[in-house]
């Protein structure tokens, strides 16, 4: 029999409150199966179970704070018997591996299609007023709940305050945000180097190639930055993985942090193994992160996995961004807006699309040579695009 | 459809990725973009959207002419005009053969 604990999904997390069970006693789960949803300062996170095997009990109630390491429900592990009783071991993450994030917030809403069918709104309505969607009968289409079903339920009775309310968690974010950059500031000696990309060629391909996609398949400039970011970190390991314990772990595979600017705060959730995906599925994967991280629905291995963070503000307007490395990760890259801008060729000043990319890097982990030549690297990835 | 038919078709569309938007404090005339700060992502959504539901395959090389809700309403009229019946720009009936 095995635990299934409440997960760290940040070294500054102490507890957090099961919103819903996705499963029932007696449900067979698969590793990385989403079994519950945890509400913490960050948000609602849909967490991920670690072992495969049957639910045999559901130890907590939602609405119930949890704190971090306390047993949520009981696993008969694959393959045991109801009468072997191993010592329990935690499927959720070890505070160790979860503690690789920090500041991960999310928006407030339950994931859509789980639970009983409701609207988006309803989700939200009733989350916002405390209401549980179990217990509300549903009048619109095919009997989904609806808004107002959900309001006549919460005027019914006195909302249940089971999560913190908007406000508070607005604040939990932005405290959760001061924590890792403020950890970040304190701890790593961070350098910063700078350099910019001439995208000609990239943009030509680039309009090209979605000339021949139809419009839901065209790609942004941002995939092929991604992917070349990705491809480089490949090559530079000092760049790519954790430092714990005064030690640095570089990771095998590159998974890549994409900030995420929410309403109230920021995100940086991973998109896995970068190197490997073509641009198209960076395209789609990165379109459903973003809308999972601003209407509810990031996995727990999703603030668990980035072991580089890439921030993007050039769709603000800025020409450049110097980031702060989110701990325990040891590097951030920068990007910039993509505009025309005069450069030199051939001795003549000619306008060409570019874009600033900058690095924030870890001493302690790696020097401004390398550091020069991880950039190096990224530029020259641009200038091949039909390569990546 | 008509051009008021147009526009409601844009906010709807607008509404799909900025769902906070508040259609009448919409400036038709100013940068969408910038009023409702969405970024590119964003942006290649409301185009998706607008292909899907009134069927104009929008070519990226003129997405500069969908800066604003005036100008997204121009230039999909356009698009969506009845073919001329006189036939002077497009090929007459038969060419296909």
């Amino acid at each position: 029999m095995a635990e299934f604990l409440m997960p760290s999904l940040g070294a500054d997390m102490e507890a957090g409150t099961l919103v819903a069970w996705m499963v029932k006693p007696g449900q067979e789960v698969k590793r990385g199966d989403i079994v519950c949803v945890v509400e913490t300062q960050k948000g609602a996170i849909e967490v991920e179970i670690f072992e495969s095997g049957t639910i045999t009990e559901l130890l907590v109630q939602p609405g119930t704070e949890v704190p971090v390491g306390k047993p949520l429900a009981l696993l008969r592990r694959e393959g045991e018997t109801l009468a072997a009783a191993a010592p329990p071991s935690p499927p959720a993450p070890a505070p160790e591996v979860a503690a690789k994030v920090e500041a991960k917030v999310l928006p407030p809403a339950v994931a859509e299609g789980h639970g009983p069918r409701a609207s988006p709104a309803a989700r939200n309505a009733a989350r916002a007023l405390g209401i549980d969607l179990a217990a509300v009968t549903g009048t619109g289409l095919g009997g989904a709940i609806t808004r107002e079903d959900v309001e006549h339920a919460a005027a019914a009775r006195p909302p249940a305050p089971a999560v913190p309310a908007a406000p508070q968690r607005a604040i939990g974010m932005r405290q959760a945000i001061a924590a890792a950059m403020g950890r970040s500031k304190r701890e790593i000696p961070h350098y910063y180097l700078s350099t910019r990309s001439d995208l000609g060629r990239a943009m030509e391909w680039l309009r090209a190639e979605n000339g021949r996609r139809a419009v839901a398949d065209r790609l942004l400039p941002v995939a092929l930055l991604l992917k070349a970011v990705a491809l480089a970190a490949r090559r530079f390991p000092e760049m790519n993985g954790f430092y714990l314990d005064g030690t640095f772990r570089p990771s095998a595979e590159v998974h890549l942090g994409v900030a995420i600017s929410l309403k109230d705060g920021l995100v940086a959730p991973a998109l896995h193994s970068v190197p490997d995906k073509s641009l198209g599925d960076l395209m789609r994967e990165l379109s459903d992160l973003i809308q999972r991280a601003r209407r509810g629905g990031l996995r727990s291995s999703e603030l668990a996995d980035s072991t580089l963070t890439v921030t993007s503000l050039g769709d603000n307007g800025v020409d450049s961004v110097l980031g702060i490395i989110f701990p325990p990760q040891v590097s951030l890259v920068g990007l910039g807006r993509i505009a025309e801008r005069p450069c030199v060729r051939d001795g003549k000043v000619v306008a060409r699309p570019t874009v600033d990319l900058s690095l924030s890097a870890d001493h302690r982990v790696s020097d401004g040579l390398r550091g020069s030549l991880f950039l190096a690297a990224i530029d020259r990835l641009l200038q091949e695009p039909e390569a990546l | 459809m008509t051009r008021e038919q147009i526009k409601e078709a844009v906010v709807q569309a607008l509404l799909g990725v900025a769902p906070e938007t508040q259609a009448s404090a919409l400036r038709s005339d100013q940068d969408l973009r910038e009023q409702l700060e969405i970024d590119s992502f964003d942006f290649l959504n409301f185009v998706i959207a607008l292909d899907k539901n009134l069927s104009v395959a929008i070519p990226e090389t003129d997405y500069q002419k969908l800066a604003t809700l005036d100008a997204c309403v121009d230039y999909l009229a356009a698009r969506m005009q009845p073919k001329p019946q006189d036939g002077t720009k497009f090929p007459e009936k038969g060419a296909w053969r």
